[in-house]
């Protein structure tokens, strides 16, 4: 496969997960604002400008000395925006941009979804989100989101086309869990942070968010806490957002892209992979679960880097 | 009920006769025109318009802000040709395309039809588009047209003319094999009673036209296309995916020991053919146009050297150009001693002092066009210019006659169309598509572009311009429920 293809395709699948992340996000801090329990409806917004890594661009297109972000603002800021890379229309049009690039390697229903989204979202209006109301937008853009993985599950070959798609959305989504979970725990670790009631709140948003909160029952039938929601989050192997999850997809796709390339990608994921799938939660609370996500981004960055120079660069 | 409105007096239409009956070859689609409502035409557009634009099936216009992406208007109303007509259609153009084979065969090695006083040196070698890098260069097969578009016209008495030839990278098919998906697609019913020949087997005889062109056993061929902001880029992904080949870009290439590799996640690999939809000018910037970021470096030589085939040929350019065409059947006599079957349209070639002073005095009921433009842009049409335009070009003629040919205002054949005021004539014309490899192959079909605008001439996509599905009717129960 031409190595421009693999680009685009690895980074069609990212944007359209990156898009139904910011809205997974934004779903939990949206509704978190909204709770009564919530002494400061701005900090949880504000939240989801730092986990997103947006709140300098933020500051700058709408910061006014001491005031706090305003709640339509933000949506708009994470929905809207053009000059915001991560918003979700920038990743749809991102996505669409890729797609179109290689639709020639797509098959006609995957392309259609991803056509059909953006030109859906593309023209959505604030005043037609109002009046949507801004849950029903979420579940829009994980419908689409979900529509475009079942469109390549249900009619893709499973060729490098299929491989490097996958290879984006896991890579992509552990990125993502990793600094969800990273971002909960910091705040959570600060000394009389928040009550009793409003933790457990966080904590299950965080869980809602990424889908894995019926996973939780089933696994600790416990009160949600914080290290049973890091033992979910990093190392359960069926979860499928968990880190481990996400590179036990990465280590077993990379070995059956064609060809020899890409040997230091697959050394670094095996390795990664191996360090989650046999890793025990004790020594990673013990050594402090910031310390070990910050950890695995430096690695899951690396690797990233290591599939760019191993396959979508290639001389 | 539909009402189908009749041609204008004088004119000819493919479905119509002056009297208002249909010709008998289409009278079964004629009825059904006639019986089928305007609100379900209506609706069927409005399908064709959502499946087309939800498929990408888009292209950009130059010059548009945006680069927005439109659709081109496809109308539901097919164009009929006789397969007996189209019969002699396809020997017209194999003879045609032969001909201009061997004439840029001729002009890059013996000039024989220069020395034989055929065609004048100068308007060969002093032609912008002839390339000097191609000159004794032996080409696999002879073959320099591997991919041709001929566009044709029927005028008002009924016969066809070349308008033009296209040579280099000729576009549209995609249009031709879309359409007929989407009309099988609103209307089985239609093809269930008529027997119209099939044309999804063009790529696959694309595949096989473009392997023949190289001496390599299996080639690897590939597209090469200038990207997706290029206003034919559906087209290019679309046939690079029904062939099963990579669509390329001159980043996705390079060359390494003359010859020419593209980059893949396992590594360099070996093109061997490059169905290249860029211009001449850009393929090669050690070659030609340096400031192309399009193209590859150091292509050209890898081609000279005969290690890669480029399809369509470098320099065919001279050969499709405007003041060349009135040459093209003097071609077929010179190279096959056969006349021609298909007829130019006459043509005053303004170089020449006595047609100059015959173009400048008719000019109102001419048609000018210039030698290097396409795509309907630089044209002058004497019947419908105000007395200003007909001023301006009159100046810009004088000022440059060798860039100007003329020709007298045909009246292009209409189809009937749907159009706000109903089932209506629209000029239209047809360009089929000539692959040659071994031997030459033609699917039976083609674009038929048409003019949507009531009087209008110019049916090009860029200016307003629609497409039609376009059926070669088999003789046999050519309408079934007679």
């Amino acid at each position: 496969m031409l190595s421009r293809t693999a680009d685009s395709l690895y980074w069609l699948a990212r944007y359209l997960e990156r898009a139904e992340n910011t809205a997974r996000l934004l779903e939990v801090t949206h509704n978190l604002s909204l709770m009564p329990v919530s002494a400061d409806p701005a900090a949880e917004l504000a939240s989801a400008l730092e986990i997103s890594g947006g709140t300098e661009l933020y500051r700058d297109l709408h910061g006014k000395a001491g005031s706090k972000p305003d709640p339509g603002t933000v949506l708009h800021f994470f929905v809207f925006e053009a000059r915001n890379p991560g918003s979700i229309l920038s990743c749809l049009k991102a996505a669409r941009d890729n797609a179109h690039a290689v639709r020639g390697s797509l098959t006609a229903e995957v392309w259609e979804s991803v056509n059909a989204t953006w030109l859906e979202m593309s023209r959505l209006t604030p005043e037609a989100l109002d009046d949507m109301g801004a849950g029903v937008f979420f579940d829009r853009i994980k419908e689409r989101s979900h529509l475009f993985r079942g469109a390549a599950y249900g009619t893709m070959m499973r060729n490098d086309a299929f491989r490097f798609l996958r290879l984006g959305t896991f890579i992509e989504r552990a990125d993502n869990t990793a600094r969800m979970l990273d971002f909960k725990y910091s705040r959570a670790a600060l000394p009389g942070s928040a009550s009793l009631a409003a933790e457990y709140y966080q904590w299950t948003a965080l869980l809602r968010a990424l889908g894995a909160f019926e996973a939780y029952q089933a696994f600790f039938h416990d009160r949600v806490r914080a290290e049973h929601v890091a033992e979910l989050l990093i190392l359960n192997p069926v979860v499928p957002r968990s880190l481990n999850a996400c590179l036990r997809e990465i280590a077993e796709i990379l070995p059956q892209i064609e060809g020899d390339s890409g040997r230091g990608a697959k050394r670094l994921a095996t390795e990664l992979s191996a360090a989650l799938a046999w890793g025990e939660i004790g020594p990673i609370l013990a050594g402090g679960v910031h310390d070990w996500l910050n950890e695995f981004l430096d690695r899951i960055d690396r690797l990233a880097e290591a599939v760019h120079g191993g396959y979508l660069a290639s001389a | 009920m539909s009402i189908l409105i009749p041609p204008a007096e004088g004119l000819y239409d493919e479905l119509l006769l002056a009297s208002g009956d249909a010709r008998p070859h289409v009278k079964g689609l004629a009825d059904w025109l006639r019986k089928t409502g305007a609100a379900r035409f209506e609706r069927k557009r409005a399908e064709a318009d959502l499946l087309f634009r939800r498929s990408g099936i888009t292209f950009s216009v130059y010059g548009d802000a945006e680069g927005a992406e439109r659709l081109i208007p496809f109308d539901i109303v097919p164009r009929v040709i006789p397969a007996a007509e189209w019969q002699s259609l396809v020997a017209g153009l194999k003879q045609r395309i032969t001909a201009l084979n061997r004439f840029i065969h001729d002009i890059y090695h013996d000039h024989e039809i220069i020395k034989a006083g055929v065609i004048p040196a100068e308007q060969v070698f002093a032609n912008e588009m002839y390339q000097v890098a191609m000159q004794g260069i032996d080409l696999h097969r002879g073959l320099y047209t591997h991919i041709g578009g001929i566009d044709l016209v029927r005028n008002n008495d009924g016969n066809w003319h070349v308008l033009e030839d296209n040579l280099r990278t000729p576009s549209g098919v995609s249009y031709m094999l879309e359409n007929r998906k989407m009309m099988m697609r609103l209307f089985p019913e239609l093809f269930a009673r008529h027997a119209v020949a099939p044309v999804d087997q063009y790529p696959s005889l694309l595949l096989e036209t473009l392997r023949d062109a190289s001496p390599v056993d299996n080639p690897t061929v590939v597209v090469l296309t200038p990207g997706r902001y290029n206003s034919a880029y559906f087209e290019h992904a679309f046939l690079a995916r029904e062939m099963g080949v990579e669509l390329v870009e001159g980043a996705d290439l390079f060359v390494r020991d003359d010859y020419v590799w593209m980059r893949t996640t396992r590594g360099p690999q070996r093109v061997d053919v490059i169905y290249r939809r860029l211009d001449d000018a850009f393929l090669d910037p050690l070659a030609f146009r340096p400031d192309s970021m399009l193209g590859v470096p150091g292509l050209l030589a890898a081609y000279r050297l005969g290690n890669v085939v480029i399809t369509n040929a470098i320099g065919n350019g001279v050969a499709d150009d405007k003041s060349i065409y009135p040459y093209v059947p003097d071609m077929v006599r010179f190279y096959l001693g056969e006349e021609p079957i298909l007829h130019n349209v006459p043509t005053w070639m303004c170089r020449k002092p006595d047609d100059l002073k015959y173009v400048l005095d008719h000019l109102p009921e001419l048609v000018v066009k210039e030698t290097q433009g396409a795509g309907g842009y630089g044209m002058l049409i004497g019947p419908r210019a105000t007395r200003e335009e007909i001023a301006d070009f009159r100046k810009r003629i004088e000022a440059k006659p060798e860039g100007y040919i003329a020709q007298p205002t045909l009246s292009l054949s209409t189809c009937p169309t749907f159009v706000e005021e109903g089932i209506a004539p629209r000029h239209i014309d047809l360009r089929p598509f000539v692959l040659t490899g071994k031997d030459i192959r033609i699917v039976p079909g083609g674009l038929t572009r048409v003019a949507l605008r009531k009087g209008s001439l110019v049916v090009n996509s860029s200016q307003g311009g629609g497409t039609k599905d376009t059926w070669i009717l088999e003789a046999r129960d050519a309408v079934a429920d007679r």
